[in-house]
Formats: structure tokens, C-alpha cells, sequence
């Protein structure tokens, strides 16, 4: 890591917002180098100095105002803020903020794809990549461990393994590439819930394809179109050999 | 039952609230009446509520609040851009590498804070005051996560050359 890899993730990095692998990249370099040092210093500085800050807390009055008048479900809207952003404020937040929430869906198909960009921006696909060791090293981390397995032979090749964030909790993501294109498959736990056929969303240009399956909630997201997607998403391991598709014999190797 | 809910769920955010609000906006006043106007909106739309995290869905609301009211009362959300022209309290310490925050510090430190575009100014309070994270603030404002990322950079940098122009003046 040189000067100009390190210093776009030294913020991060004060923030505590890196991957351990990243961490010790940007620490390592920041050893030898006194500039990166010096910055990252500053950054902690900076932030003992926004910390003494004052903070504002709620007035008591406002508290019991709350407090009580929440009971009897009389809260008044002040007039100013009625005329002033009755409407817009309802907008921005029907706009914003509500069906989002009502479409849970929606928010996590938008940090799945948030989740796949960053791990391309970042250059932080990976954290686990020999494949063997895929498997016990997400056993070790999670509390659940998912089939992973490479299928060259239907043009999807494991990379490795990675942990991610998604939904408020740890998930295991699967990195496949097919023909350059990477693929980021997350997957959780979800015992209890009936199978789910392949769902197809787009957003920003990545297709998303989740589904239901082995007591798990799968979320594959690419660049790939949705036809290669659902292809993947149909792999054995990842759905139940009745609904796979049929699988080209003749180039599938005699074992892997 | 449902009114129980919503205290126990938002009532406890209700410092984080105003502090956000009071950054924000600027002044105590308008920032209790932000505050007691998001609980009406929180309470209108309680039901639509289902998410573990109370605090990242009052303080979407409270934002919104107070960016509707900046719009509306304010031209323009960009509060100020001339924080360049802040009296800074000149630092007598005697090794500008290290802040030693007295009294007057906290006082520079908040006026280049208040100076900061709004928008970096929500970045830094809701990183380094409330602690959330980058995903948190990210859907908070509707922006990307990299946006976030550019916004705290800036924000900083901002700061950084406020606070540090007020040891200069001491300096020269």
C-alpha cells in the first residue's frame, strides 16, 4: 500500500469503518510512512476536539411535555412548523423514509447492491480465498455455516469468502466470478420459512436475484444478467436438485 | 399498548434528537419545536415502523424536519460558506500540535462546527456525537455510503483549517 492507496481510507480507518484486513494494511503503511502518520494523528486529534463539543440535550420541559402529552395522544404541531414544512416534510418522508421501511425488501435489495459495490470499490472482495479453507473459515465466525462450492463446469468460480453486514446482523458472502464479472452471493439463515422460487430486482444497473432455500435466505447481486444469475441461483448447493437446470455433462470435469 | 411502544422505542433518543436538531437548526427554540414536531410525525407513522433501530428512524424524521424548515426559512440549505471570516478565540497553548480544550476552545471548537455547510455538519454530528456508522448515516440522508465517506473528509478538512487558522493568527 503506497501513499495514494492508504490516504482515501485513513478517515475510515480512525472511524473504526475498515475491514481488519484493510486496518493492518493502512497500519502497516502508516509505520513507514511519517506523512500518513502525521494525518492520522491529526484525524484523532480532530476528533478528541468535535467530542468536547457541546452537546444539546432535551430541555426538561420538552421532556415531561412528551412524556405526558404522548399518553393522551395531544401533541400540538407548533404553528411555524405547520406552515412551514407541514406538507414538504410529509412528502420528504413518504418519500424517504416510510416505504422504505414498509418494503423491507426494497432497503435490503438496495444494501445488498450497496454491499457488492463496496466490496469492488473498496478492493475488498475477499477475506478468506483459498477455497478449501472457505468453509471452516466461516464456521469459525458465524453461528451457520453455508454449502460452498465451486461449479466451473456451469461457468461459476469460487473466489472465496467474505464476511459482510447486511440487515443488521454478520452474513457470509460468496464471491463467484463468471467471465470477469464478480458475484456476490449473501446468505443467512432462515429456518422455519417455506422455499422461495428465484426473485428478480434491478437497481442502479446490478441485477439481484434472491430466493428461499435449505432453511437460508440467499441474495445473489452482479452486473451478470438475470438469466446468468438465476442460472447460479439453480446451482445444487444453492436450491434443490427437482428445480435445478439441466447441467452440460460434457464439460463437467470428472471431479471436483 | 401501542402508545407504550412508541415511548419505549423513541422516548429514550429524545437527547439525541435535540442535539441533532439544535446543530442543525441553529437556535434552542426552533430546535424544541423540531424535536416535538418529529414525535407528532413519529407517532403518525409509528405503524409503519418495524425496524430495530429506533434512534436511526426518529432521527431520519428529525432531519427531515429541520431540513424542511431550512428550506423554508432559510434560502438555501448551505447555511454559511464564510467560516473563513470566524472570529476564532486565538490558541495560547503552548504546542499547537496538541489541543488542550479549555473553555474557549469548546466555544472555537462549536462556532467552526456551526460554520461548516450543514451537510457536513450532520456528517461530523452524527459520526463523532451520536457514533453511528457509515451505513447508518448513509440511509439516514439517502446519500451512498461513498458520499458519506466525502462528506466527513471535507468536513474535516474544513475544520481542520478553521481550527488550525486560529492558531496561525496566534502565530503570526
Amino acid at each position: 500500500m503506497n501513499c495514494s492507496d492508504a490516504r482515501p481510507f485513513l478517515g475510515a480507518y480512525v472511524d473504526g469503518e475498515l475491514d481488519l484486513v484493510r486496518s493492518l494494511d493502512v497500519e502497516a503503511h502508516a509505520e513507514g510512512c511519517e506523512a500518513c502518520a502525521q494525518d492520522l494523528r491529526r484525524l484523532e486529534e480532530l476528533s478528541t476536539a468535535v467530542s468536547m463539543a457541546p452537546r444539546f440535550p432535551a430541555p426538561q420541559k420538552l421532556r415531561r411535555r412528551l412524556e405526558h402529552r404522548s399518553r393522551g395522544r395531544s401533541l400540538q404541531t407548533s404553528p411555524w412548523l405547520l406552515l412551514a414544512a407541514g406538507l414538504a416534510a410529509a412528502g420528504l418522508l413518504l418519500w424517504r423514509y416510510v416505504p422504505a421501511r414498509t418494503q423491507t425488501a426494497d432497503v435490503l435489495t438496495e444494501e445488498v447492491v450497496q454491499d457488492h459495490v463496496r466490496s469492488l470499490m473498496a478492493n475488498h472482495l475477499l477475506d478468506v480465498a483459498a477455497r478449501q479453507q472457505v468453509e471452516p473459515w466461516f464456521a469459525e465466525k458465524l453461528d451457520y455455516s453455508p454449502a460452498v462450492e465451486s461449479m466451473p463446469w456451469r461457468g461459476f468460480t469460487l473466489m472465496g469468502g467474505r464476511l459482510d453486514y447486511l440487515g443488521g446482523r454478520a452474513v457470509a458472502a460468496l464471491v463467484y466470478n463468471r467471465g470477469g464479472q464478480f458475484v456476490n452471493v449473501f446468505v443467512w439463515p432462515m429456518s422455519g420459512q417455506p422455499d422461495r422460487a428465484p426473485q428478480n430486482r434491478t437497481v442502479d444497473g446490478f441485477h439481484v436475484v434472491s430466493w428461499r432455500a435449505y432453511g437460508m435466505d440467499w441474495w445473489a447481486v452482479s452486473h451478470l444478467n438475470e438469466a446468468d444469475l438465476e442460472e447460479l441461483a439453480m446451482c445444487p448447493c444453492f436450491m434443490p436438485p427437482n428445480r435445478t437446470l439441466p447441467v452440460d455433462e460434457s464439460v463437467k470435469p470428472k471431479s471436483d | 399498548m401501542r402508545l407504550g411502544r412508541f415511548e419505549a422505542v423513541l422516548l429514550p433518543h429524545l437527547d439525541a434528537a435535540h442535539n441533532l436538531a439544535r446543530w442543525l437548526l441553529g437556535n434552542s427554540q426552533d430546535a424544541e419545536d423540531a424535536v416535538q414536531d418529529s414525535y407528532v410525525r413519529a407517532l403518525t407513522y409509528f405503524d409503519s415502523f418495524h425496524g430495530e433501530d429506533g434512534r436511526g428512524w426518529l432521527l431520519t424524521i428529525v432531519r427531515n424536519t429541520c431540513y424542511a424548515w431550512l428550506r423554508k426559512n432559510r434560502s438555501g440549505v448551505e447555511r454559511t460558506e464564510s467560516g473563513q471570516d470566524l472570529e476564532l478565540t486565538p490558541d495560547t497553548g503552548p504546542d499547537p500540535e496538541v489541543m488542550h480544550l479549555r473553555e474557549a476552545d469548546r466555544l472555537k471548537v462549536q462556532q467552526c462546527l456551526e460554520a461548516l455547510p450543514t451537510e457536513l455538519r450532520e456528517a461530523l454530528v452524527l459520526r463523532e456525537m451520536e457514533g453511528m456508522s457509515y451505513r447508518q448515516i448513509a440511509r439516514m440522508t439517502a446519500v451512498p455510503i461513498g458520499t458519506v465517506m466525502s462528506r466527513l473528509a471535507r468536513g474535516r478538512r474544513r475544520l481542520q483549517e478553521m481550527l488550525a487558522g486560529g492558531v496561525r493568527k496566534e502565530k503570526t
